[in-house]
């Protein structure tokens, strides 16, 4: 049901020595959604995971998972919660089944048929007698994708978990985590530090840099509020550029090899295509080019990061 | 469900080929040991016992199963610590290198029990090690030399009859067991500190190797500080080849040994439950 929160962070903030990793994070998640949690390395993203699956305590603040605080309720809630935090990792020596099953243990028992599901959802059953020693990293990946959907959990925490794959596993990945939603109803907080990633998969995303919250809203309303720059590929590119110079929305625009780089509002894109169009230009490809650290400059005015 | 926690603790301990580094090293040192002391260990105990042929009326061969066991339970003293320490040391300190903590504790079993169930584990595998080393030495020294009294070497010579033996020898292997619990309990200590098993390893070396030294060195300092060393209650075991048995003396060792290890494990607990899992 709408409203009916998963998660949520209050004033949560770690400090070590003097340094704040993060501070006074209030997040918040409702039911059946992908939360996207975006920030550059060293943002705070891993501390804030690693607080929410009680691997860190919280120096400031405390983390409610279903409206219980984790502090008081670790047992229960954990019960509920699958997790991937960083690179998977795993006893190398002992086979991806046995692995599952330890962690199948640690969550109060899953039926062996759960276990083998779970291989088979990650696309893993064919090897899941052999050593995780003989896996790739992709591989193990996906097994960590395995591990945290044991034991059905309503809300599953990724942390970064296409960082480190070839194209091929992002993809794998990816389809993974939106099929995970939509077919089981699970509520996903994905921390990435790739705009496009959460573009592409969230409905709601948070962004922190410096261990503090920058913006949290819809993606679509917030992506759509910042201005991003578009690579317009256009024949003859020399009228598509003057068509483009003169909308007064377009902020800039700067001729390229073979495309024009176009700095604009978002929700202009759209318009400026009709124009150009219309200007009898033979438009072959927009491409969105919204890195994170243009997206950060475009709602902040600052760089990321340090 | 706790079961189930220490039934999987022990199969990653078991499957992992660092813990057969002992029971290999036990298994080939034992019968070198003893086939070398078979080939011509006779004069040594020969040179200890000159003369006492002619005085006293000795039961059997003196250099039996019994003596031999007895002998290469000196290796409690530093190398089957050391063997416990490469198990033990890697117990938490091993999940940090593997990243598996971040796989172990992030469900709902608190971290008490994670840490009991490997405690059991560490005692387990202590226990196991010690067993193995009494019934090789034993078995094989039966074979190779039979039975007979134990002579016991020490500042006076004590002869222990023949019957008496055996209840002696295993009451000094379950108390073997008890101090190793102890060398155990500091190792997995020292692991809850690290994320490298190696620094567990050496460092409980070297409290022990440092503390044996102080233990047995006559200087009025080391006397002082003693008896707030854990090394110092280690013999408790040759306590029991004593005539007659100190029982109270025994007692006040056990129970010291004891406290230490209880000592040990509250601080590991400590460090654990509170520490910040950042592997």
């Amino acid at each position: 049901m709408p409203g009916d929160i998963v998660l949520e962070t209050v004033n949560l903030g770690k400090k070590y020595g003097d340094r704040w990793a993060v501070r006074g994070l209030n997040l918040s998640v409702n039911r059946g959604e992908i939360f996207g949690f975006l920030g550059p390395n060293g943002a705070g993203k891993s501390t804030t995971i690693r607080m929410i699956l009680s691997l860190i305590s919280p120096s400031t603040g405390s983390v409610e998972l279903f409206g219980l605080p984790l502090r008081e309720n670790r047992g229960t809630v954990l019960a509920r919660v699958g997790g991937l935090v960083e690179r998977a990792d795993f006893y190398l020596y002992l086979s991806a089944r046995r692995n599952l099953e330890i962690i199948a243990d640690l969550n109060g028992g899953v039926s062996l048929s759960a276990i083998g599901e779970a291989l088979e959802t990650v696309g893993l059953a064919g090897r899941a007698g052999d050593r995780v020693k003989s896996y790739s990293h992709g591989m193990k990946q996906r097994l960590g994708l395995a591990a945290a959907l044991l034991g059905s959990p309503e809300l599953v925490v990724l942390d970064e978990p296409t960082s480190g794959l070839d194209p091929h596993g992002i993809k794998e990945v990816r389809d993974l985590i939106a099929r995970l939603a939509a077919e089981r109803n699970v509520t996903v907080f994905l921390s990435s530090h790739l705009l496009s990633e959460i573009e592409h998969l969230a409905t709601s995303m948070a962004i922190i840099n410096n261990g503090s919250l920058v913006v949290q809203g819809s993606v679509s309303e917030l992506l759509s509020a910042g201005t991003g720059t578009v690579d317009v590929i256009a024949v003859p590119a020399a009228r598509a550029l003057e068509i483009i110079r003169s909308l007064p929305y377009v902020e800039n625009a700067i001729p390229g090899e073979d495309r024009i780089c176009v700095k604009i509002p978002a929700a202009h894109a759209g318009s400026m295509n009709a124009e150009l169009v219309r200007g009898g230009i033979e438009v072959r490809a927009l491409v969105p080019r919204r890195s994170l650290e243009e997206y950060f400059l475009s709602i902040t005015g600052e760089a990321p990061g340090l | 469900m706790m079961r189930v926690i220490i039934g999987n603790e022990i199969l990653k301990t078991f499957r992992k080929w660092r813990t057969y580094i002992g029971f290999i090293a036990v298994g080939v040192v034992v019968p070198l040991v003893e086939f070398g002391l078979k080939a011509e260990g006779g004069s040594l105990v020969r040179n200890m016992t000159r003369g006492l042929g002619e005085d006293f009326l000795i039961v059997g061969n003196l250099f039996n199963a019994y003596f031999i066991t007895y002998f290469i339970m000196n290796s409690l003293w530093v190398h089957v610590p050391f063997l416990i320490s490469l198990v033990a040391g890697d117990q938490l300190a091993g999940e940090a290198t593997g990243g598996t903590f971040r796989l172990m504790l992030i469900h709902p079993p608190s971290r008490s029990r994670i840490l009991a169930a490997k405690y059991a584990t560490t005692l387990l595998y202590t226990f196991s090690l010690v067993a193995f080393l009494a019934l090789l030495a034993f078995g094989l020294g039966l074979a190779l030399f039979g039975t007979g009294d134990l002579i016991v070497p020490g500042r006076t010579l004590t002869i222990i009859p023949r019957a008496e033996v055996p209840w002696r020898l295993a009451l000094a292997f379950g108390l073997g067991v008890w101090s190793m619990w102890c060398v155990a309990s500091l190792a997995l200590l020292f692991s809850s500190l690290v994320e490298n098993a190696i620094g567990p390893i050496i460092g409980t070396m070297a409290v022990i190797i440092v503390f044996l030294v102080v233990s047995s060195t006559p200087i009025s300092l080391f006397t002082a500080i003693r008896p707030y060393l854990f090394t110092t209650y280690f013999n408790v075991w040759q306590k029991v080849m004593e005539q007659p048995v100190p029982w109270r003396e025994i007692a006040a060792h056990t129970a010291y040994l004891g406290l230490f290890s209880i000592g040990f494990y509250m601080a590991t607990w400590y460090i654990f439950v509170t520490k910040d899992v950042l592997s």
